[in-house]
């Protein structure tokens, strides 16, 4: 193990994130997606700084990320609930109401 | 690092990535979440390998145990059971495809090539009271903003997630048509 292949690793979550969000059409799965590219943004901090830096910086900063994660998590699936109870579903492609 | 620790290593990214090209592809919606489980128990061994104990801790508790079960709820809820097409059928897969594997293969070559300036002497150490102890001096003002942010979020997703019709009084989600 070392500092390459925990970046390589990170960089596979980071590269499978990016595909369920492009390919996906279920909203809860893009969300998925984005939890995994969240994941992989922390790999690296934790391994930077466990590696690199002389200070635990790197820790704390994914500390943070893991509270925006919850926070953005929790906001959006009440927002997929909301979306639901109005249009029926929670394709990504259905919420286009406002297009003209 | 030699021997059964390496062999962790590799069984643990092996897991992790696994899991998380599982979720990628699965078209079934429930069985990329409960991949993605795996994917973040995976992401927490290796944490353990970086000497980030609380951020293993953190990460089973929030990841696991928070985040997944509310991705599964709004899978169950935003689904019909009887619905047969649980599952939709992705789309631009192969360009998405090909974007993400370039993608990964530039960044793991420039992540294999770089030269990084590491330190010597790498320690393991439990990290809890630093954490701590930062928590409450030099990182103060991020804490503070991110408590505030908890609260913003917690009452705005408790807002979203009511049902409409004021008269009504029901805090249930209400059925959908």
């Amino acid at each position: 193990m070392g500092l390459d292949k925990l970046l390589v690793i990170s960089a596979a979550l980071f590269c499978c994130g990016l595909y369920a969000i492009l390919t996906r059409r279920n909203a809860v799965a893009v969300l998925m997606g984005v939890e995994l590219v969240l994941n992989a943004a922390n790999i690296n901090f934790v391994a930077f700084s466990h590696y690199v830096s002389r200070v635990i910086g790197g820790q704390i900063f994914a500390v943070f990320v893991i509270v925006l994660a919850a926070a953005e998590a929790a906001v959006a699936l009440a927002i997929f609930l909301r979306m639901y109870a109005t249009t029926g579903t929670v394709e990504v492609d259905a919420a286009d109401q406002l297009k003209g | 690092m030699t021997g059964p620790a390496n062999l962790i290593f590799y069984a643990l990214a092996a897991l992790t990535v696994g899991s998380a090209v599982l979720v990628a592809v699965l078209p079934n919606i429930v069985y990329a979440a409960v991949a993605l489980l795996f994917s973040f128990a995976g992401v927490a061994g290796l944490y353990v390998f970086l000497s980030a104990d609380f951020l293993a801790a953190t990460q089973v508790l929030v990841y696991v145990g928070g985040i997944l079960i509310l991705i599964l709820f709004a899978v169950f809820l935003s689904n019909r059971i009887s619905d047969v097409k649980i599952s939709n059928p992705a789309r631009f897969q192969w360009q998405a495809a090909l974007l993400c594997l370039a993608l990964f293969g530039v960044l793991s070559t420039t992540a294999v090539r770089t030269v990084f300036p590491l330190k010597h002497g790498l320690t393991y150490q439990p990290t809890t009271a630093e954490i701590g102890e930062l928590l409450m001096t030099r990182y103060l003002l991020p804490f503070e903003a991110a408590s505030v942010l908890l609260l913003a979020a917690l009452i705005g997703a408790a807002l979203l997630s009511r049902p409409d019709g004021k008269g009504k009084g029901s805090a249930d989600m209400e059925e959908p048509k």
